[in-house]
């Protein structure tokens, strides 16, 4: 059973945030004492999804949850706006299909990233992405 | 306006990333590095990135760009110090940094730049000589 030891929301409402997170993300990897490798994958993976909030999103938050899954520990992220949505999902999951300027690797590239990886959107109300990664 | 330092070295220039950028201050980087290249006739661009602790596909794209608009102006780039973690979260995040030269830290990359700088003299050289 998955049990969450700590919780905290954080604001993405500027570029600015978008590093905040990647800080805030970073010590909370730490302190689950995952390696070097998965704490650099989880802060890039939130680093992408936090500039979608901002840039597609027109702003929203980010919800970090530390889990204990038994023995084991992981680092859930959850990713919500308020904006426009997305219309063609399977689009959106494909390499490199942008609506914006960016290279289209931000939702795809993320979701190789972590081990779940979860994502509603309505249109006219907002998208949620959900990752998460495990101390293996 | 916050800014990253670029440093002129004779013919190069050196760009060290010491700090986690906003987005704002990658796309400085960029327009800031190809003025300079510009003004100071640079051959060689020089980005140490060993302190940066993730690239993202937004720092990863400002790279790529920075690497083909110093190839149009005459000027070569390499990118140097990459963290391993970041190689490997780079590669399965998707982005190969196609057309990037790297080198493992900066001794190496500016031997890299020198070299490829002087082969291209010489090609210049003997191309004038034969007319």
């Amino acid at each position: 059973m998955i049990t969450i030891d700590k919780i905290d929301i954080r604001p993405i409402k500027s570029q600015a945030d978008i590093v905040y997170i990647r800080q805030a993300v970073r010590d909370w990897a730490i302190q689950l004492k995952f390696s070097i490798v998965d704490q650099t994958k989880i802060i890039t993976a939130a680093s992408e999804l936090a500039r979608n909030t901002f840039e597609y999103g027109k702003g929203g938050e980010m919800k970090l949850e530390s889990l204990s899954d038994g023995l084991k520990k992981g680092l859930r992220l959850t990713f919500e706006d308020k904006g426009p949505g997305i219309e063609n999902m399977d689009l959106a999951l494909t390499d490199g299909y942008t609506t914006g300027g960016g290279l289209g690797m931000g939702l795809t590239g993320a979701r190789r990233l972590v081990n779940q990886f979860e994502i509603k959107s309505t249109v006219g109300e907002g998208t949620t992405v959900t990752i998460t990664k495990w101390k293996l | 306006m916050e800014r990253i330092p670029i440093l002129k070295m004779g013919d190069f220039l050196l760009v060290t990333i010491q700090v986690d950028m906003h987005d704002r201050l990658v796309m400085n980087l960029q327009d800031d590095l190809t003025e300079k290249i510009n003004k100071f006739q640079s051959k060689g661009v020089l980005i140490d990135i060993s302190a940066l602790e993730i690239v993202d596909s937004f720092i990863g794209r400002m790279i790529a760009n920075i690497a083909a608009m110093s190839r149009v102006l005459d000027a070569k780039t390499v990118v140097t110090g990459m963290q391993p973690a970041v190689a490997i979260t780079l590669v399965e995040l998707g982005l190969s940094l196609e057309g990037v030269q790297t080198a493992l830290n900066v001794d190496r990359g500016i031997a890299l730049l020198k070299k490829v700088v002087e082969a291209e003299e010489m090609f210049v050289e003997k191309d004038t000589e034969e007319l």
